[in-house]
């Protein structure tokens, strides 16, 4: 895909510009605070809805905002990781640990084939491959008698944790989800600042160019693609766990499409973006449900106004001001 | 000739039917994102609502002002046209050089707007919209039973895609279009509107879309989400043919139709998949789609 004007923030792009150790330091420390006194102001179950979709977002942002390609399908793997890690806790009477490893382990075996397939194609192609494919899923998912079709799978128990850790008390839960998060969270980070991200970022930037500087390009959007879905469908899995519950919803085209606003809302190519995004959309759905039917509506305005006037996202624009890259 | 294949041949001829007729909407929907996407470089993900919007028109127009089907199908493709031109010359235009993922997430952003507003003020529910009284009824073909309008739905469609592909491959406007979308800058360098050629090829590939909705309204129920999980499938039928040809787009469209009817019959559980399963079985063998370009 030639990206070349995917809006990522200049500071990032420039020479000058280094990723300073000192700024992420003061942020990551910032956010760890923030996720420790959080659920002493709001409702921790919120917090956890919200830190699943921040986990699943920066999933998505690897994907797009870093390998420049456009997942249209992610809750394919979000929603087959709830589903298996649901059935895994409820069924197998796996503890909570084994269902979320199991759940993510199949979201990443599903992320190698899907992505095998829909690298084949370029551009705009790509979108259109994994939107299809998570439709796929989402037909097996409604046919299959393991999901529950309509009903889901409900009432799934949350375990006791490592066998020693009853996490049916939200805010033990909460803390035990947080540090999913921030592990998810860290691992994308780490990623993005090695090697193998600045090449992947080359990739995004000038294909053709990484091509002929002997990079296997192919070899390194499917080794991201795969990597994405796997924190996508750890994110899933734990949601299932969360809110006891895996159904249709996790793996409909506009669960995709929601974690595809949220990148965008909080800044494509940007470590606390897909974050941020997560947190303004999360927080719309919660205050804005009286409205109901309304809400497609709003995000789709959302999505609109964003593409047309705020291209690079919250973070995007923070970032550009302050000149670092955030 | 009662059964064929160890299926009653009324029903396998049904479905084979009912394939055609899917079959007729995917060729036109595929063709419409394929002149947009040549011209504009962006998937229109408003499609999908567009062609719900050509139903609703029609249901609108019998309802409050007592337009019947035929002046509905000649009417409602071009108030969803207008629309396409209002919203390409706002929204779209603003995008010409931004990447192309842009357009994709702008039109979905657009798509859940306007399944939104129509699902807020007429409900999931779905309303009914009657066959015109000239198509009623049907005839026996004696190995089945041919509903007359059902006949005319494929005819329709047939007649409207081999028109749009004459005028592409065969007139000057269609060797205008044919041009830009080869190199925009130097058509526009001989004097021609490029801007207002793009404008107009939005909204007629939109019109299309409208088209086929209108065509659907008396078969399916009109509903604000009749377009939803067709334009995903069409998405589909565009990576299997490429968008690279006309002909190409209107033959894939048609095939696959035929091979979800085929599939509903024998094997009814796959009958959702099956368009899926084979985008990736044509993945697999010949990435670029069968009639696509390698890129």
């Amino acid at each position: 895909m030639s990206a070349h004007d995917v809006a990522v923030p200049a500071a990032v792009e420039g020479d000058g510009a280094r990723p300073s150790g000192r700024t992420y330091g003061v942020l990551l420390a910032v956010l760890v605070g923030v996720i420790l006194v959080a659920p002493y102001f709001l409702y921790p179950v919120f917090l956890m809805k919200v830190l699943c979709f921040a986990l699943f977002a920066s999933a998505l942002n690897l994907l797009l905002g870093y390998g420049g390609l456009l997942s249209f399908g992610h809750a394919a793997f979000f929603g087959f990781a709830s589903y298996i890690s649901a059935h895994a806790a409820k069924v197998w009477g796996l503890p909570p640990e084994l269902a979320i490893l199991s759940g993510t382990a199949a979201a990443t075996v599903l992320g190698a084939v899907f992505g095998a397939l829909a690298i084949r194609r370029q551009g705009i192609y790509f979108a259109m491959i994994t939107l299809a494919l998570a439709q796929l899923i989402y037909f097996v998912s409604l046919q299959s008698e393991f999901t529950g079709g309509e009903d889901g799978i409900q009432s799934v128990p949350r375990g006791v944790l490592f066998g020693v850790l009853p996490l049916t008390d939200d805010r033990t839960l909460y803390y035990v989800v947080a540090t999913i998060f921030l592990a998810g969270f860290l691992l994308i980070f780490r990623i993005i600042h090695s090697p193998f991200g600045q090449v992947l970022r080359a990739i995004r930037d000038n294909e053709p160019r990484a091509i002929s500087l002997g990079y296997r390009t192919v070899q390194y959007k499917l080794a991201t693609f795969v990597i994405s879905a796997g924190i996508a469908g750890l994110a899933g899995a734990t949601k299932a766990l969360v809110f006891q519950l895996a159904s249709l919803t996790d793996v409909h085209w506009s669960m995709s499409g929601e974690v595809v606003l949220m990148t965008l809302v909080g800044g494509m190519g940007t470590i606390f973006g897909p974050a941020v995004g997560a947190i303004v959309v999360v927080s719309m759905q919660n205050y804005l449900a009286t409205l109901g039917a309304w809400v497609p509506i709003v995000q789709g305005i959302v999505f609109v106004v964003c593409v047309l006037l705020f291209r690079e996202g919250i973070i995007g624009v923070l970032s550009r001001w302050t000149k670092r890259p955030l | 000739m009662s059964e064929l294949l160890g299926v009653p041949s009324q029903v396998l001829f049904g479905q084979l039917l009912l394939g055609l007729i899917n079959g007729s909407f995917y060729a036109v929907l595929s063709l419409g994102l394929a002149i947009i996407f040549g011209l504009l470089n962006i998937i229109n993900f408003a499609h999908g609502a567009q062609y719900m919007m050509g139903a609703f028109v029609a249901w609108m127009l019998l309802q409050y002002a007592g337009v019947g089907y035929w002046w509905a199908l000649l009417a409602a493709p071009v108030v969803v046209g207008i629309t396409g031109v209002v919203i390409e010359r706002l929204l779209l235009a603003r995008l010409r050089n931004a990447d192309h993922l842009y357009g994709l997430l702008l039109t979905f952003g657009l798509a859940l707007i306007i399944q939104g507003i129509f699902r807020n003020e007429y409900g999931v529910s779905g309303l009914p919209y009657g066959i015109p009284p000239e198509l009623a009824g049907g005839r026996n073909l004696g190995f089945m039973f041919l509903p007359n309008y059902r006949a005319w739905v494929v005819l329709a469609s047939l007649t409207l895609c081999l028109a749009t592909w004459f005028v592409i491959e065969r007139t000057r406007l269609g060797a205008y279009l044919r041009a830009a979308t080869e190199n925009p800058t130097l058509v526009q360098a001989f004097g021609i509107n490029v801007p207002l050629l793009v404008t107009l090829t939005y909204g007629f590939g939109v019109a299309l879309a409208a088209f086929a909705g209108v065509l659907a309204a008396p078969i399916y129920s009109v509903n604000p989400n009749m377009g939803a999980d067709m334009i995903i499938v069409v998405f589909a039928v565009v990576v299997i043919g490429g968008m690279g040809s006309i002909l190409g787009s209107i033959v894939t469209g048609f095939a696959l139709g035929i091979v979800e009817g085929l599939t509903k019959v024998f094997y009814p559980e796959a009958s959702s998949t099956v368009i899926f399963v084979i985008m990736i079985l044509v993945l697999l063998v010949k990435p670029a789609g069968l009639f696509g370009r390698a890129a």
